[in-house]
């Protein structure tokens, strides 16, 4: 590993290409934390947003007139709001109104930090398209399907849990997949309440260190890397799951 | 009509909480201190006019994005192989990268004033700022474009090879014509998903309606604005995309059944 | 009152106690509307038990919507539907129960696209009434040797033809072993040949003695399998009878116009 770290300083010296988050160790510490923190940022919310989405679509399929006319709001509201604005309405509206956590010696801490109310926002703006999604996909299912199903004796759980909800996911995923993606792109915004994730921390390396292209480079190439991870593994999930004859909904952006 | 009057219970809900919001901070101000409403009245015409950026911004940049993704997308199908790789890159490219880390690499890596022949044009952070949005809207646009052409049936092609059209032609006379329509509601949830980008610029300080609500939030100082002031700015972003979004799903409703 | 209940025996407790006599099968007066169209208005029928029952009719007749009233699928509005002693009329009904006697097959065969024609045979036998994985499979893989589609065992629907997957489907419902099956026009979407397979598979049920009722336009198949025919119009049966006597003497005019603009 030395010898890499070593290769970019040397790349600094002799050719004036400049990326101290390789050669320097506090660089580099604060560079590979703050990867670490928008892969969990990623995680978390992807995460959370998928069981945002079933349960969603789950309740716009039940009787209940108001868990319907709740969901509704709640899909119409985080889809039509810039997710900037939702999280500093979060984080610093919602928030100042928690209680505070008492600490030692009379100081305080919020009862959530950024790095929380930016797991909250993501999911619940990821969850919304998410919603729609599933329900699509559950729409997506023909009747008859279900009726030859029903006429096999299947009940309403097993109806779902064996021939629904497995035609629906496949139905809708390359929808699912292109959310998750702008999910993860969309981690960045947490640059703005503060939490050290990657373009955060890029922030503060190329403000100390006055290299701005070679950080800007390093940053596309970092987030353009984890798209591609997280794409390629839905894409293989999509030819895993994949059957003969069976459409797909069109995905969105 | 069904959709004026979800939209309309829609519009109350959020009013009401916007009133609820503010007769709330009404009760929790110190005595003495100027009403709330009265406050917010106060910088309403400054937010409005940063409103009124981001859609200037959006508008430019959606313009801008179109016709250079409209390119790239062409680019895709070129018969020319090394054409046809630079253009898929080039797309997945803007089409994976985050849009703050493109803003950020416009603001920061554009010059100041670019030189065109013997003019001298410059470059104010706000059009550094719809150029980094315009990417990411390139790179859209060019997979819709792809897209749309590529959900045409083949034989489309054919018998327009067959009637003696050359390719280009072909392209501008048979496929895009018949293409636009299902491309269109792709590109308006593009375009709503552009007009919700555009708080980011304020990460980078061009004062739009974002900027300057934050910037009345800390001239005021007073910690019960926070929560009406950020929703006023919500429901003035929802007023706008709503409807938007209402006509692109029926568009969509319309353009599937044809299929 | 409880006693004077007891004393008179239920339609169903009678059915069990002659169960050799006791149609498998019976409507009487069932009505049902779809807002205000009226589909069925008073069908009264009834199949014996091993019998093969074809209906026939005019398309709009009712014919699909009559037999989905027997397996449940569409809710009566009034009369009564009893099946093997169930009523199915009845709002209170344990539909599983029903469900594993009546299978039903549909013109467009209607399989689990995500899953194999082997996982659809087994499919309902696991988890609708939980049997053992082992026992199912053994069954399954004898209900596909029957319909001579083994090799295409591990074949996703979307990858076999049209008669192949309809095959696949009555092999499905007959792995809950049903002793009624019920047929909606299951050739209508095949060409010739496979139709010659489907009906092959349809006859050898009817000789192992399953209840069978058909919705059907293949008059020749009618004519051959048949043990009693039913042309419905308009939704009301017209006329059931054998098919000797359906075929070559209709009494209602009806009927004779039907025939006369069906070929055979
Ligand atoms: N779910 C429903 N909702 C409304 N109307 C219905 C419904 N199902 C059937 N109908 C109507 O009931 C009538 C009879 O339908 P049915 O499917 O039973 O006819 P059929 O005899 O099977 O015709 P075919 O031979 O064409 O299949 C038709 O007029 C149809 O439009
Ligand atoms: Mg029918």
């Amino acid at each position: 590993m030395n010898g890499v770290w070593e290769w970019f300083a040397w790349l600094n010296q002799a050719h004036g290409i400049n990326l101290p988050v390789f050669y320097d160790s506090y660089d580099r510490q604060r560079f590979f934390a703050g990867l670490l923190t928008t892969l969990e940022l990623s995680a978390l919310s992807v995460v959370a947003s998928v069981v945002i989405g079933l349960i969603g679509a789950w309740l716009l399929g039940t009787s209940s007139i108001i868990a319907r006319r709740l969901v509704h709001g709640y899909v119409h509201a985080f889809r039509n709001t810039p997710p900037l604005i939702q999280l500093s309405f979060l984080y610093f509206a919602v928030g100042n109104l928690l209680p505070r956590l008492e600490g030692v010696g009379g100081s305080s801490r919020p009862l959530l930090d950024g790095f929380a109310w930016a797991v909250i926002t993501l999911s619940l703006f990821g969850g919304s398209f998410n919603v729609e999604i599933f329900r699509s996909g559950i729409e997506a299912v023909p009747a008859s399907t279900i009726e030859a199903a029903e006429s096999l004796g299947f009940g309403r759980w097993r109806l779902y849990r064996h021939v629904v909800l497995p035609l629906a996911l496949r139905i809708c995923l390359p929808a699912l997949s292109n959310n998750l993606v702008n999910l993860v792109k969309t981690s960045t915004l947490a640059y703005a309440i503060g939490v050290p994730e990657l373009l955060y921390v890029s922030a503060q390396v190329w403000s100390d260190t006055m290299n701005v292209r070679e950080m800007m480079n390093l940053l596309l190439v970092a987030y353009v890397g984890i798209v591609g991870v997280l794409s390629f593994g839905l894409r293989r999930l999509e030819t895993a799951l994949r059957v003969p004859g069976l459409g797909t909904v069109g995905g969105r952006i | 009509m069904n959709a004026l009057r979800v939209s309309g219970r829609f519009g109350v809900g959020m009013m009401g909480l916007l009133l609820a919001s503010v007769l709330f901070g009404e009760v929790q101000a110190a005595d003495g201190s100027a009403s709330l409403l009265a406050t917010m009245w106060k910088w309403a015409p400054l937010i409005g006019q940063g409103f009124l950026l981001n859609i200037l911004i959006s508008v430019v940049a959606m313009t801008l994005g179109t016709v250079a993704g409209l390119g790239l997308g062409l680019g895709q199908m070129s018969p020319i192989w090394p054409l046809r790789h630079a253009a898929q890159i080039v797309t997945q490219f803007f089409r994976n990268a985050p849009w703050l880390v493109l803003l950020f690499y416009c603001i920061l890596l554009l010059p100041y004033e670019m030189r065109l022949g013997g003019l001298v044009v410059a470059m104010p952070a706000w059009i550094k700022a719809t150029v980094g949005l315009a990417l990411p809207v390139m790179g859209n646009v060019s997979e819709i474009v792809r897209g749309g052409v590529q959900a045409l049936p083949p034989a489309q092609w054919d018998s327009a090879e067959a009637l003696a059209f050359n390719r280009r032609q072909t392209l501008w006379m048979v496929i895009l014509p018949q293409a636009i329509k299902p491309m269109l509601p792709p590109w308006m949830n593009l375009y709503a998903v552009l007009i919700m980008a555009t708080p980011l610029v304020s990460v980078v300080g061009v004062e739009e309606a974002m900027t300057l609500t934050r910037f009345a939030l800390s001239a005021e100082n007073r910690s019960e604005l926070l929560l009406p002031m950020y929703l006023a700015l919500l429901i003035a972003f929802f007023a706008y995309c709503y409807p938007i979004a209402r006509w692109t799903a029926r568009l969509e409703r319309r353009f599937a059944v044809k299929l | 009152m409880l006693d004077t209940i007891a004393e008179r025996p239920a339609p169903a407790a009678v059915a069990s106690a002659r169960p050799a006599a006791a149609p498998a099968v019976m409507l009487a007066n069932v009505r049902k509307s779809f807002g205000s169209t009226r589909v069925l208005n008073g069908v009264t029928l009834s199949v014996k038990r091993g019998d093969v029952t074809c209906v026939i009719g005019p398309s709009g007749s009712g014919k699909s919507t009559l037999l989905r009233c027997i397996n449940a699928l569409t809710p009566v509005d009034a009369g009564t539907v009893v099946v093997e002693g169930i009523a199915v009329h009845d709002p209170a009904l344990d539909k599983l129960a029903l469900r594993r006697r009546v299978g039903m097959v549909f013109q467009q065969y209607n399989l689990f696209p995500h899953k194999t024609a082997l996982e659809n045979v087994m499919m309902a036998p696991i988890h609708v009434l939980q049997e053992d994985r082992e026992e199912v499979e053994a069954r399954a893989v004898a209900l596909l040797t029957k319909i001579r589609l083994l090799d295409k065992a591990h074949c996703y629907p979307g990858a076999l033809s049209g008669g192949q997957q309809q095959r696949v489907a009555i092999a499905r419902s007959l792995a809950m072993r049903p002793t009624i099956m019920l047929f909606d026009e299951v050739t209508a979407a095949l060409d010739p040949v496979m139709v010659k397979e489907v009906l092959s598979t349809i006859r050898d049920l009817a000789e192992e003695g399953i209840t069978c009722i058909l919705v059907t336009h293949e008059m020749g198949f009618a004519r051959e399998v048949a043990d009693q025919v039913c042309f419905t119009d308009h939704g009301i049966v017209v006329e059931e009878g054998p098919p000797e006597m359906i075929f070559t003497q209709p009494e209602d005019p009806r009927t004779r116009d039907f025939l006369g603009h069906v070929t055979f």
